[in-house]
C-alpha cells in the first residue's frame, strides 16, 4: 500500500510538472472511449426525442428562418471574402506577416466534466483529425477555450470561464490590451489589472489579441458589462460577459491557423478536411 | 466460466464500468448545471461493496487501477483518484468484518465518512496543485452517496448471488 502511495505521488508530480505522461493519458483515454460515448447517450437521446416530437409546422417555419439566415450569411461571406483578400493585399504591401484566413473543423461536444467547478468539455475530434494541444475552440458567437489533452478519437477542452484559464484580449474600440480570466461561472470573465484611467466602457467588445501565440487575433471573447472605479482599490473592477454560449453550444469549431494547417497536412499527406 | 474460481469475476468488472459511466454521464441540457454537485460517488460505492463482500478479490491494488482509470476519465491529475480510492479500499478492508455486522443505515454512516475522506483527499490535492478551490458544496456528494448506499448494496448483493461471484 505504501508503494502504491509513493507511485501515485510520483505520477501526480510528474503529471503536474511536465507532459511526459500525455502519451499514457491519451492511450488510456483511447481504451476508455466506449465509456465516454456511453455516458453521452442519455443527453443525446433526450435531444433526439425532443427533435422527434416537434411538429411539422414548427420544422417548416424553422427551415424558413434558417434558409433566410443562410442567404444573409452567404451575402456577408462574399463581402468578407473580398475584404479579406483586400486586407491581405494591403498587409502584403505593408510587409506585415499576419493573415486573417483561418480554417476550421466542426466538432461536437460529447461530454462535460461532471465537476461543476471545472469547466472542461470533451469533443468528438482527436489526434485522428489533426487536433493538437493548445488549439483554440470557437462557437458561432466567439472564443470558447483551448484543447488541453488529445486522444485518438476525442480531446478535452478547457473553457475560458474556468478559474485557471486566462486569455489575452484587447478592447476592439481602443486597442487596450488586457487579460481576461475565468471566474468559474459561465457568464462572467474578470479583467485583471485595469488602470483606473484606462479607456474602457460598458458595452466594449473584447477580441483576442493574439499575444502569447495561443489564440488567433480578432475573435470575439466577450462584452464588458461592468466597470467599477473603487477608490479603495489599486485597479478598476471590470467584468465581461463571454460572447460564446459556453454552457449551451453543442457544435463547435476548431481553428487551424495557416502555419499549423500546413504542418498537419504535411503529416497527413494532404488528407486534411479542415 | 469453466474455472469456478474465476466464475463471475466479470460481474465485478462490469459493475465498475457502469459506475464509471454513471459518474461522467452528461445530463440533458435542460437540467441546471449546479445539480452536478449532487452526483454521488458511484465508483467509491461499488468499490466499497466489493471490498466488504470479497476482500480477497478486490483490495487496494484493484482500487488503485480503478482510480487511475477514473483520473483519465475525469481529466484529473494521474494518481489523484488512485490515492483516494486506495485509502477507501484500505478503510473498507480493515473494517469489513465489523461492517458486515452493521445494519444498512449504520453502514451508510461509514460510507458517508469514507466518501468524505476520499473527497477531502481529492480537494486537498487539487488545492495543492492550485487547480480548484475549496467549496462546501462538494460535501453534498457524500450525503447523496450515503443515501444511495442501501440501494447499491442490495442491488450488488443480488447480482453477486445471482451470478455466484466468489
Amino acid at each position: 500500500m505504501i508503494s502504491l502511495f509513493i507511485l501515485s505521488a510520483v505520477l501526480m508530480i510528474v503529471d503536474h510538472m511536465s507532459n511526459y505522461l500525455d502519451e499514457v493519458r491519451s492511450g488510456l483515454t483511447l481504451v476508455l472511449t466506449p465509456i465516454l460515448v456511453a455516458a453521452d447517450i442519455p443527453a443525446r437521446e433526450v435531444r433526439e426525442i425532443g427533435e422527434l416530437i416537434r411538429s411539422r409546422d414548427d420544422l417548416k417555419s424553422s427551415l424558413g428562418t434558417l434558409e433566410k439566415e443562410l442567404i444573409l450569411l452567404k451575402a456577408k461571406t462574399e463581402k468578407m471574402a473580398a475584404l479579406t483578400a483586400e486586407n491581405n493585399r494591403l498587409r502584403d504591401l505593408l510587409g506585415s506577416a499576419a493573415k486573417l484566413q483561418d480554417n476550421v473543423l466542426v466538432a461536437e461536444l460529447i461530454g462535460i466534466d461532471p465537476n461543476p467547478e471545472k469547466h472542461e468539455v470533451i469533443i468528438d475530434k482527436g489526434g485522428r483529425d489533426g487536433v493538437f494541444v493548445g488549439q483554440p475552440l470557437l462557437d458561432a458567437q466567439g472564443l470558447m477555450g483551448q484543447v488541453v489533452s488529445v486522444s485518438y478519437f476525442n480531446s478535452r477542452v478547457l473553457l475560458i470561464s474556468d478559474q485557471s484559464h486566462s486569455v489575452p484580449v484587447q478592447v476592439s474600440r481602443s486597442n487596450l490590451r488586457l487579460i481576461a480570466q475565468g471566474t468559474g461561472a459561465t457568464n462572467a470573465l474578470d479583467l485583471k489589472h485595469v488602470q483606473d484611467t484606462a479607456d474602457i466602457r460598458v458595452g466594449d467588445l473584447l477580441v483576442s489579441s493574439g499575444l502569447g501565440d495561443r489564440f488567433p487575433v480578432g475573435y470575439p471573447v466577450g462584452i464588458v458589462n461592468k466597470v467599477d472605479h473603487d477608490p479603495g482599490r489599486p485597479f478598476a473592477v471590470v467584468t465581461a460577459t463571454p460572447s460564446a454560449l459556453l454552457d449551451r453550444s453543442r457544435h463547435v469549431l476548431l481553428v487551424f491557423t495557416e502555419e499549423k494547417l500546413a504542418k498537419v497536412s504535411e503529416l497527413k499527406q494532404g488528407g486534411g478536411d479542415g | 466460466m469453466a474455472d469456478p474460481r474465476i466464475g463471475g469475476l466479470w460481474v465485478i468488472f462490469i459493475t465498475f464500468i457502469i459506475a464509471m459511466v454513471l459518474s461522467i454521464v452528461s445530463l440533458p441540457d435542460s437540467v441546471p448545471y449546479e445539480l452536478g454537485y449532487l452526483r454521488p460517488e458511484w465508483i467509491v460505492l461499488v468499490l466499497m461493496y466489493w471490498v466488504i463482500a470479497l476482500p480477497h478479490r478486490v483490495g487496494v491494488v484493484i482500487a488503485w487501477i480503478v482510480g487511475l482509470l477514473t483520473d483519465v476519465l475525469l481529466g484529473s491529475l494521474l494518481g489523484q483518484h488512485a490515492i483516494a480510492f486506495v485509502v477507501v479500499a484500505y478503510i473498507a478492508s480493515s473494517l469489513y468484518q465489523r461492517l458486515r455486522m452493521f445494519s444498512l443505515w449504520q453502514q451508510s454512516i461509514i460510507v458517508f465518512a469514507t466518501v468524505g475522506v476520499s473527497q477531502l483527499i481529492n480537494i486537498w490535492i487539487e488545492n495543492i496543485a492550485g487547480l480548484s478551490e475549496w467549496n462546501m458544496w462538494y460535501l453534498l456528494a457524500s450525503v447523496m452517496s450515503a443515501m444511495l448506499w442501501p440501494t447499491v448494496y442490495l442491488l450488488l448483493r443480488y447480482l453477486r448471488r445471482q451470478f455466484n461471484v466468489t
